[in-house]
Protein backbone atom coordinates (compact mmCIF):
# COMPACT_ATOMS: atom_id res chain seq x y z
CA UNK A 1 0.00 0.00 0.00
CA UNK A 2 1.39 3.30 -1.20
CA UNK A 3 -0.18 5.71 1.12
CA UNK A 4 2.74 8.09 -0.08
CA UNK A 5 0.88 8.12 -3.37
CA UNK A 6 -2.39 7.67 -2.19
CA UNK A 7 -2.11 11.13 -0.55
CA UNK A 8 -0.66 12.63 -4.11
CA UNK A 9 -3.85 11.46 -5.72
CA UNK A 10 -5.98 13.12 -3.44
CA UNK A 11 -4.26 16.48 -3.71
CA UNK A 12 -4.52 15.98 -7.40
CA UNK A 13 -8.35 16.55 -6.93
CA UNK A 14 -7.49 20.41 -4.99
CA UNK A 15 -5.54 21.69 -1.63
CA UNK A 16 -6.23 19.23 1.35
CA UNK A 17 -5.45 19.46 5.06
CA UNK A 18 -4.37 16.71 6.78
CA UNK A 19 -7.28 14.56 8.64
CA UNK A 20 -9.47 15.80 6.06
CA UNK A 21 -6.56 13.41 3.85
CA UNK A 22 -6.91 11.08 6.58
CA UNK A 23 -10.67 10.45 6.23
CA UNK A 24 -11.07 10.43 2.44
CA UNK A 25 -7.93 7.66 1.93
CA UNK A 26 -10.21 5.95 4.86
CA UNK A 27 -12.87 6.07 2.51
CA UNK A 28 -11.88 5.70 -0.95
CA UNK A 29 -10.18 2.46 0.51
CA UNK A 30 -13.78 0.75 2.01
CA UNK A 31 -12.12 2.02 5.23
CA UNK A 32 -10.47 -1.87 5.76
CA UNK A 33 -7.05 0.32 5.69
CA UNK A 34 -7.40 2.30 8.95
CA UNK A 35 -4.27 5.14 8.68
CA UNK A 36 -3.31 6.89 11.47
CA UNK A 37 -3.16 10.56 11.29
CA UNK A 38 0.79 10.69 12.75
CA UNK A 39 1.27 8.53 9.51
CA UNK A 40 -0.21 11.55 7.17
CA UNK A 41 1.86 14.10 8.16
CA UNK A 42 4.83 12.05 8.11
CA UNK A 43 4.13 11.37 4.86
CA UNK A 44 3.24 14.79 3.91
CA UNK A 45 6.50 16.32 5.20
CA UNK A 46 8.82 13.62 3.15
CA UNK A 47 6.36 14.77 0.26
CA UNK A 48 7.14 18.53 1.17
CA UNK A 49 10.77 17.72 1.45
CA UNK A 50 10.90 15.86 -2.18
CA UNK A 51 8.86 18.90 -3.50
CA UNK A 52 6.15 17.32 -4.33
CA UNK A 53 3.58 18.84 -2.45
CA UNK A 54 3.48 22.25 -0.72
CA UNK A 55 1.77 23.41 2.03
CA UNK A 56 -0.57 26.07 1.58
CA UNK A 57 0.54 29.95 2.82
CA UNK A 58 -2.64 30.98 3.85
CA UNK A 59 -3.82 28.26 6.27
CA UNK A 60 -2.89 27.91 10.12
CA UNK A 61 -0.03 25.38 11.38
CA UNK A 62 -1.55 21.88 12.86
CA UNK A 63 -4.07 19.89 11.74
CA UNK A 64 -6.16 22.64 9.45
CA UNK A 65 -3.12 23.34 7.60
CA UNK A 66 -3.17 22.66 3.83
CA UNK A 67 -1.32 20.81 1.24
CA UNK A 68 -1.63 20.92 -2.24
CA UNK A 69 0.34 19.31 -5.16
CA UNK A 70 3.13 20.69 -6.91
CA UNK A 71 3.88 19.85 -10.93
CA UNK A 72 6.61 17.07 -9.73
CA UNK A 73 4.37 16.05 -7.60
CA UNK A 74 1.29 15.33 -10.50
CA UNK A 75 4.09 13.68 -12.54
CA UNK A 76 4.87 11.28 -9.99
CA UNK A 77 1.81 10.10 -9.53
CA UNK A 78 0.95 9.75 -13.43
CA UNK A 79 4.29 8.07 -13.86
CA UNK A 80 3.55 5.62 -10.83
CA UNK A 81 0.03 5.44 -11.95
CA UNK A 82 1.00 3.64 -14.80
CA UNK A 83 4.20 1.59 -13.55
CA UNK A 84 3.29 -1.99 -12.61
CA UNK A 85 3.87 -3.75 -9.67
CA UNK A 86 6.92 -5.68 -9.25
CA UNK A 87 5.80 -9.23 -9.66
CA UNK A 88 8.30 -10.56 -11.57
CA UNK A 89 9.73 -12.55 -8.90
CA UNK A 90 8.04 -15.48 -6.48
CA UNK A 91 7.49 -14.09 -3.31
CA UNK A 92 8.37 -15.90 -0.38
CA UNK A 93 5.10 -17.06 0.28
CA UNK A 94 4.51 -18.54 3.69
CA UNK A 95 1.76 -20.95 2.47
CA UNK A 96 3.94 -22.49 -0.18
CA UNK A 97 6.73 -22.79 1.82
CA UNK A 98 4.87 -24.73 4.51
CA UNK A 99 3.21 -26.96 1.96
CA UNK A 100 6.94 -27.86 0.65
CA UNK A 101 8.51 -28.00 3.90
CA UNK A 102 6.01 -30.56 5.07
CA UNK A 103 6.31 -33.15 1.92
CA UNK A 104 9.65 -34.10 2.82
CA UNK A 105 8.87 -34.56 6.72
CA UNK A 106 8.46 -38.34 7.70
CA UNK A 107 4.62 -38.55 9.83
CA UNK A 108 3.38 -35.51 8.03
CA UNK A 109 -0.01 -36.08 6.32
CA UNK A 110 0.42 -33.90 3.66
CA UNK A 111 -3.31 -34.10 2.78
CA UNK A 112 -3.72 -32.78 6.06
CA UNK A 113 -2.16 -29.89 6.10
CA UNK A 114 -3.42 -28.63 3.35
CA UNK A 115 -6.56 -28.98 4.44
CA UNK A 116 -5.95 -26.98 7.17
CA UNK A 117 -4.97 -23.78 5.19
CA UNK A 118 -7.95 -24.54 2.50
CA UNK A 119 -10.50 -24.41 5.62
CA UNK A 120 -8.61 -21.35 7.12
CA UNK A 121 -8.61 -19.64 3.12
CA UNK A 122 -12.57 -20.85 2.88
CA UNK A 123 -13.29 -19.26 6.13
CA UNK A 124 -11.67 -16.18 5.41
CA UNK A 125 -13.53 -16.00 2.10
CA UNK A 126 -16.51 -16.10 3.69
CA UNK A 127 -15.76 -13.30 6.37
CA UNK A 128 -15.38 -11.21 3.00
CA UNK A 129 -18.31 -12.54 1.38
CA UNK A 130 -20.52 -11.60 4.35
CA UNK A 131 -19.72 -8.00 4.13
CA UNK A 132 -20.76 -8.29 0.54
CA UNK A 133 -24.47 -9.21 2.20
CA UNK A 134 -24.91 -5.57 3.84
CA UNK A 135 -25.52 -3.38 0.44
CA UNK A 136 -25.86 -0.36 2.90
CA UNK A 137 -21.86 -0.78 3.49
CA UNK A 138 -21.36 -1.73 0.21
CA UNK A 139 -20.09 1.35 -2.19
CA UNK A 140 -17.42 0.92 -5.19
CA UNK A 141 -14.84 1.68 -3.41
CA UNK A 142 -15.45 -1.11 -0.81
CA UNK A 143 -16.79 -3.54 -3.17
CA UNK A 144 -13.27 -3.34 -4.91
CA UNK A 145 -11.21 -3.81 -2.27
CA UNK A 146 -13.44 -6.73 -1.37
CA UNK A 147 -13.11 -8.38 -4.58
CA UNK A 148 -9.42 -7.67 -5.10
CA UNK A 149 -9.44 -9.79 -1.49
CA UNK A 150 -11.38 -12.58 -2.62
CA UNK A 151 -9.52 -12.98 -6.05
CA UNK A 152 -6.18 -13.29 -3.86
CA UNK A 153 -7.23 -15.71 -1.46
CA UNK A 154 -9.38 -17.57 -4.23
CA UNK A 155 -5.83 -17.91 -6.09
CA UNK A 156 -4.06 -19.43 -3.02
CA UNK A 157 -6.57 -21.83 -2.51
CA UNK A 158 -6.66 -23.40 -6.26
CA UNK A 159 -2.77 -23.30 -5.76
CA UNK A 160 -3.93 -25.83 -2.87
CA UNK A 161 -6.40 -27.68 -5.03
CA UNK A 162 -3.94 -28.27 -7.97
CA UNK A 163 -1.21 -29.08 -5.63
CA UNK A 164 -3.28 -31.48 -3.84
CA UNK A 165 -3.89 -32.86 -6.99
CA UNK A 166 -0.36 -33.44 -8.21
CA UNK A 167 0.16 -34.89 -4.79
CA UNK A 168 -2.52 -37.54 -5.37
CA UNK A 169 -1.30 -38.34 -8.67
CA UNK A 170 2.36 -38.74 -8.04
CA UNK A 171 1.61 -40.71 -5.14
CA UNK A 172 -0.77 -43.21 -7.63
CA UNK A 173 2.43 -43.07 -9.64
CA UNK A 174 1.30 -41.38 -12.28
CA UNK A 175 4.03 -38.78 -11.49
CA UNK A 176 4.91 -37.63 -14.97
CA UNK A 177 4.10 -34.03 -15.64
CA UNK A 178 0.46 -33.77 -17.17
CA UNK A 179 0.62 -34.54 -20.96
CA UNK A 180 2.23 -32.53 -22.69
CA UNK A 181 1.33 -30.61 -26.41
CA UNK A 182 4.33 -33.24 -28.59
CA UNK A 183 4.72 -32.92 -32.03
CA UNK A 184 1.47 -32.23 -34.01
CA UNK A 185 -0.03 -35.20 -35.63
CA UNK A 186 1.37 -35.07 -39.73
CA UNK A 187 -1.75 -33.94 -41.43
CA UNK A 188 -1.69 -30.70 -38.89
CA UNK A 189 1.76 -30.35 -38.88
CA UNK A 190 1.38 -29.88 -42.81
CA UNK A 191 -1.63 -27.49 -42.61
CA UNK A 192 0.98 -25.71 -40.30
CA UNK A 193 3.59 -25.74 -42.56
CA UNK A 194 1.91 -23.78 -45.06
CA UNK A 195 1.18 -20.82 -43.20
CA UNK B 1 -34.45 -27.72 13.20
CA UNK B 2 -32.95 -29.75 10.56
CA UNK B 3 -35.12 -29.90 7.66
CA UNK B 4 -32.05 -32.55 5.81
CA UNK B 5 -30.42 -34.93 7.29
CA UNK B 6 -27.94 -37.67 6.22
CA UNK B 7 -27.27 -39.83 8.70
CA UNK B 8 -24.25 -42.47 8.11
CA UNK B 9 -25.07 -42.40 4.60
CA UNK B 10 -22.40 -44.75 1.98
CA UNK B 11 -22.98 -45.60 -1.63
CA UNK B 12 -21.27 -47.85 -3.31
CA UNK B 13 -21.42 -48.70 -7.53
CA UNK B 14 -19.99 -52.22 -8.80
CA UNK B 15 -19.17 -55.19 -7.47
CA UNK B 16 -15.49 -56.79 -6.80
CA UNK B 17 -12.65 -55.11 -8.51
CA UNK B 18 -14.57 -52.54 -10.57
CA UNK B 19 -16.34 -51.13 -7.09
CA UNK B 20 -16.45 -47.81 -6.27
CA UNK B 21 -17.23 -46.03 -3.02
CA UNK B 22 -18.69 -42.61 -3.92
CA UNK B 23 -19.97 -42.02 -0.44
CA UNK B 24 -18.37 -43.29 2.82
CA UNK B 25 -20.31 -42.58 6.73
CA UNK B 26 -21.30 -39.31 5.53
CA UNK B 27 -23.49 -37.41 8.22
CA UNK B 28 -24.76 -33.90 7.00
CA UNK B 29 -27.72 -31.72 8.62
CA UNK B 30 -28.89 -28.84 7.08
CA UNK B 31 -31.05 -26.41 9.10
CA UNK B 32 -34.29 -24.50 7.38
CA UNK B 33 -33.10 -21.11 6.37
CA UNK B 34 -28.96 -22.24 6.00
CA UNK B 35 -26.71 -22.95 3.42
CA UNK B 36 -24.71 -25.37 3.27
CA UNK B 37 -21.59 -25.29 0.64
CA UNK B 38 -19.97 -28.97 -0.12
CA UNK B 39 -16.51 -28.65 -1.83
CA UNK B 40 -14.47 -31.29 -3.22
CA UNK B 41 -12.04 -32.26 -6.52
CA UNK B 42 -13.56 -33.60 -8.84
CA UNK B 43 -15.11 -37.01 -7.96
CA UNK B 44 -14.87 -37.03 -4.77
CA UNK B 45 -18.61 -37.61 -4.00
CA UNK B 46 -20.25 -34.12 -4.16
CA UNK B 47 -22.87 -34.65 -6.56
CA UNK B 48 -23.52 -38.10 -5.52
CA UNK B 49 -23.96 -36.67 -2.02
CA UNK B 50 -26.70 -34.36 -4.00
CA UNK B 51 -28.59 -37.00 -5.65
CA UNK B 52 -29.34 -38.88 -2.61
CA UNK B 53 -30.20 -36.29 -0.73
CA UNK B 54 -32.54 -35.22 -3.53
CA UNK B 55 -33.86 -39.17 -3.58
CA UNK B 56 -32.98 -39.12 -6.73
CA UNK B 57 -30.75 -42.30 -6.17
CA UNK B 58 -30.71 -44.62 -2.65
CA UNK B 59 -28.28 -44.71 -0.85
CA UNK B 60 -26.10 -48.68 0.27
CA UNK B 61 -26.44 -47.98 3.66
CA UNK B 62 -27.80 -45.50 5.99
CA UNK B 63 -30.48 -43.01 5.75
CA UNK B 64 -31.77 -39.70 4.58
CA UNK B 65 -34.37 -37.80 6.48
CA UNK B 66 -36.24 -34.75 4.67
CA UNK B 67 -38.21 -33.01 6.89
CA UNK B 68 -37.84 -35.38 9.59
CA UNK B 69 -39.26 -38.60 6.76
CA UNK B 70 -36.45 -40.99 6.34
CA UNK B 71 -36.98 -41.64 2.82
CA UNK B 72 -36.32 -45.30 3.12
CA UNK B 73 -39.93 -45.55 4.37
CA UNK B 74 -41.63 -43.67 0.79
CA UNK B 75 -42.32 -45.65 -1.96
CA UNK B 76 -41.19 -44.41 -5.38
CA UNK B 77 -44.34 -42.52 -6.15
CA UNK B 78 -44.01 -41.07 -2.62
CA UNK B 79 -40.61 -39.98 -3.69
CA UNK B 80 -41.79 -38.56 -6.75
CA UNK B 81 -44.05 -36.47 -4.40
CA UNK B 82 -41.77 -35.37 -2.22
CA UNK B 83 -39.55 -34.10 -4.99
CA UNK B 84 -42.40 -32.04 -6.43
CA UNK B 85 -43.44 -30.82 -3.46
CA UNK B 86 -40.71 -29.95 -1.73
CA UNK B 87 -37.13 -29.74 -3.19
CA UNK B 88 -35.94 -27.62 -6.27
CA UNK B 89 -33.29 -29.11 -8.24
CA UNK B 90 -30.47 -26.10 -9.89
CA UNK B 91 -28.43 -27.83 -12.48
CA UNK B 92 -25.32 -26.64 -13.88
CA UNK B 93 -26.77 -26.47 -17.29
CA UNK B 94 -30.17 -24.62 -16.32
CA UNK B 95 -32.03 -27.87 -17.47
CA UNK B 96 -34.63 -25.42 -18.65
CA UNK B 97 -37.01 -26.80 -21.53
CA UNK B 98 -36.43 -24.47 -24.92
CA UNK B 99 -40.08 -24.90 -26.24
CA UNK B 100 -41.43 -23.39 -23.01
CA UNK B 101 -41.58 -19.61 -22.04
CA UNK B 102 -40.08 -18.62 -18.71
CA UNK B 103 -43.27 -17.99 -16.83
CA UNK B 104 -44.61 -21.64 -18.08
CA UNK B 105 -40.63 -23.33 -17.22
CA UNK B 106 -41.41 -21.93 -13.82
CA UNK B 107 -45.16 -22.80 -13.60
CA UNK B 108 -44.70 -26.19 -14.92
CA UNK B 109 -43.27 -27.91 -11.52
CA UNK B 110 -46.89 -26.85 -9.81
CA UNK B 111 -49.03 -27.94 -12.96
CA UNK B 112 -47.06 -31.29 -12.81
CA UNK B 113 -48.32 -31.43 -8.77
CA UNK B 114 -51.89 -30.84 -10.33
CA UNK B 115 -52.44 -27.10 -9.72
CA UNK B 116 -54.49 -25.29 -12.37
CA UNK B 117 -52.61 -23.52 -15.19
CA UNK B 118 -54.33 -20.52 -14.07
CA UNK B 119 -53.42 -20.17 -10.37
CA UNK B 120 -49.98 -22.07 -11.19
CA UNK B 121 -49.26 -19.15 -13.47
CA UNK B 122 -50.09 -16.90 -10.94
CA UNK B 123 -47.63 -18.69 -8.55
CA UNK B 124 -44.90 -18.54 -10.93
CA UNK B 125 -44.90 -14.89 -12.17
CA UNK B 126 -44.68 -14.01 -8.46
CA UNK B 127 -41.67 -15.93 -7.89
CA UNK B 128 -39.99 -14.43 -11.47
CA UNK B 129 -41.10 -10.91 -9.67
CA UNK B 130 -39.12 -12.25 -6.73
CA UNK B 131 -35.69 -12.52 -8.50
CA UNK B 132 -36.43 -9.34 -10.81
CA UNK B 133 -37.21 -11.18 -13.59
CA UNK B 134 -41.27 -10.00 -14.52
CA UNK B 135 -40.36 -8.48 -17.47
CA UNK B 136 -38.64 -11.50 -18.92
CA UNK B 137 -41.87 -14.03 -18.42
CA UNK B 138 -42.46 -14.57 -21.73
CA UNK B 139 -39.24 -15.15 -23.29
CA UNK B 140 -37.51 -18.22 -24.53
CA UNK B 141 -34.76 -19.89 -22.93
CA UNK B 142 -32.44 -19.26 -25.88
CA UNK B 143 -33.91 -15.26 -25.66
CA UNK B 144 -32.35 -15.10 -22.47
CA UNK B 145 -28.56 -14.88 -20.95
CA UNK B 146 -26.96 -17.04 -19.16
CA UNK B 147 -27.37 -15.62 -16.07
CA UNK B 148 -30.86 -15.21 -16.96
CA UNK B 149 -31.51 -18.74 -17.38
CA UNK B 150 -30.09 -19.57 -14.42
CA UNK B 151 -32.12 -17.18 -12.53
CA UNK B 152 -35.55 -18.66 -14.09
CA UNK B 153 -34.10 -22.03 -12.81
CA UNK B 154 -33.38 -20.94 -9.52
CA UNK B 155 -37.39 -19.24 -9.65
CA UNK B 156 -38.16 -22.48 -10.73
CA UNK B 157 -37.01 -24.48 -7.91
CA UNK B 158 -38.58 -22.51 -4.80
CA UNK B 159 -41.66 -21.78 -6.64
CA UNK B 160 -44.54 -23.24 -4.76
CA UNK B 161 -43.03 -23.21 -0.58
CA UNK B 162 -40.69 -25.83 -1.85
CA UNK B 163 -38.39 -26.01 1.30
CA UNK B 164 -35.18 -27.95 0.36
CA UNK B 165 -33.00 -26.48 -2.96
CA UNK B 166 -30.46 -28.52 -3.85
CA UNK B 167 -27.76 -26.72 -6.37
CA UNK B 168 -25.26 -28.82 -8.25
CA UNK B 169 -22.37 -26.22 -9.59
CA UNK B 170 -24.89 -23.52 -10.31
CA UNK B 171 -22.58 -20.69 -11.76
CA UNK B 172 -20.12 -23.07 -13.34
CA UNK B 173 -20.97 -21.63 -17.06
CA UNK B 174 -21.39 -17.70 -15.27
CA UNK B 175 -19.30 -15.04 -15.60
CA UNK B 176 -18.56 -13.68 -11.80
CA UNK B 177 -21.14 -11.13 -11.73
CA UNK B 178 -23.32 -13.37 -12.68
CA UNK B 179 -22.22 -16.26 -10.75
CA UNK B 180 -23.00 -13.72 -7.68
CA UNK B 181 -26.03 -12.69 -8.70
CA UNK B 182 -27.27 -16.22 -8.64
CA UNK B 183 -25.84 -16.90 -5.21
CA UNK B 184 -27.49 -13.63 -3.89
CA UNK B 185 -30.74 -15.51 -5.03
CA UNK B 186 -29.99 -18.78 -3.63
CA UNK B 187 -29.50 -16.75 -0.15
CA UNK B 188 -32.50 -14.57 -0.76
CA UNK B 189 -34.12 -18.20 -0.68
CA UNK B 190 -32.94 -19.37 2.31
CA UNK B 191 -33.99 -16.16 4.22
CA UNK B 192 -37.14 -17.13 3.38
CA UNK B 193 -36.78 -20.39 5.31
CA UNK B 194 -35.24 -22.88 2.69
CA UNK B 195 -32.82 -24.94 3.44
CA UNK B 196 -29.90 -25.36 0.79
CA UNK B 197 -27.29 -27.30 -0.27
CA UNK B 198 -24.69 -26.19 -3.20
CA UNK B 199 -21.91 -28.61 -4.37
CA UNK B 200 -19.43 -26.31 -6.02
CA UNK B 201 -15.26 -27.21 -6.35
CA UNK B 202 -15.73 -22.87 -6.61
CA UNK B 203 -14.41 -21.42 -3.32
CA UNK B 204 -16.37 -17.77 -4.32
CA UNK B 205 -19.58 -19.42 -4.53
CA UNK B 206 -18.93 -21.90 -1.36
CA UNK B 207 -18.18 -18.60 0.62
CA UNK B 208 -21.87 -17.44 0.40
CA UNK B 209 -22.73 -20.62 2.32
CA UNK B 210 -23.39 -20.57 6.34
CA UNK B 211 -20.89 -23.40 6.53
CA UNK B 212 -18.76 -25.13 4.23
CA UNK B 213 -18.18 -28.61 4.07
CA UNK B 214 -15.45 -30.39 2.43
CA UNK B 215 -15.08 -33.94 0.73
CA UNK B 216 -12.73 -35.93 -0.19
CA UNK B 217 -12.75 -39.63 -1.31
CA UNK B 218 -16.08 -39.49 -0.38
CA UNK B 219 -16.04 -39.12 3.27
CA UNK B 220 -16.32 -35.37 4.99
CA UNK B 221 -13.18 -34.44 6.23
CA UNK B 222 -13.66 -31.17 7.77
CA UNK B 223 -15.61 -28.01 7.81
CA UNK B 224 -15.87 -24.21 8.53
CA UNK B 225 -16.22 -22.25 11.79
CA UNK B 226 -19.33 -20.57 12.06
CA UNK B 227 -17.84 -16.21 10.85
CA UNK B 228 -17.59 -14.25 13.03
CA UNK B 229 -19.93 -10.94 12.81
CA UNK B 230 -18.49 -8.52 9.91
CA UNK B 231 -17.85 -5.36 12.06
CA UNK B 232 -15.69 -7.83 14.26
CA UNK B 233 -14.24 -9.00 11.20
CA UNK B 234 -13.21 -5.25 9.98
CA UNK B 235 -12.32 -4.47 13.78
CA UNK B 236 -9.74 -7.33 13.47
CA UNK B 237 -7.86 -6.65 10.78
CA UNK B 238 -4.52 -5.75 10.83
CA UNK B 239 -3.59 -1.88 9.91
CA UNK B 240 -1.64 -0.72 6.67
Amino acid sequence: MSVRHALLALLSEGPKYGLQLRQEFEARTGDVWPLNVGQVYTTLQRLERDGLVEADDTTEEGPQKGFHITEDGAAELAQWLRTPPDFSSPPRDELVIKVLVALGLPGVDIHDVVQVHRRYLVELMQQWTRLKEDESRFDLNFALVVDAELFRLDSLLRWLDTAEGRLKRAAAGVDAPLPQAGPLPKARRKVGNRS
Amino acid sequence: MSYLELHDVSKTYGDGIAQVHALQGVALSVDAGSLVAVMGASGSGKSTLLTIAGSLEDPTRGEVFVDGRPLSTLSRNGKARLRRQSIGYVFQDYNLLAGLSALENVSLPLELDGVAARKAQGVALEALEDFGLTDRASHFPDQLSGGERQRVAIARAVVGGRRLLLADEPSGALDSTNAEAVMRQILAACHRGMAAVVVTHDAQLASWADRVVFLRDGRIVDQTMPAQRPEAFLADLPNA
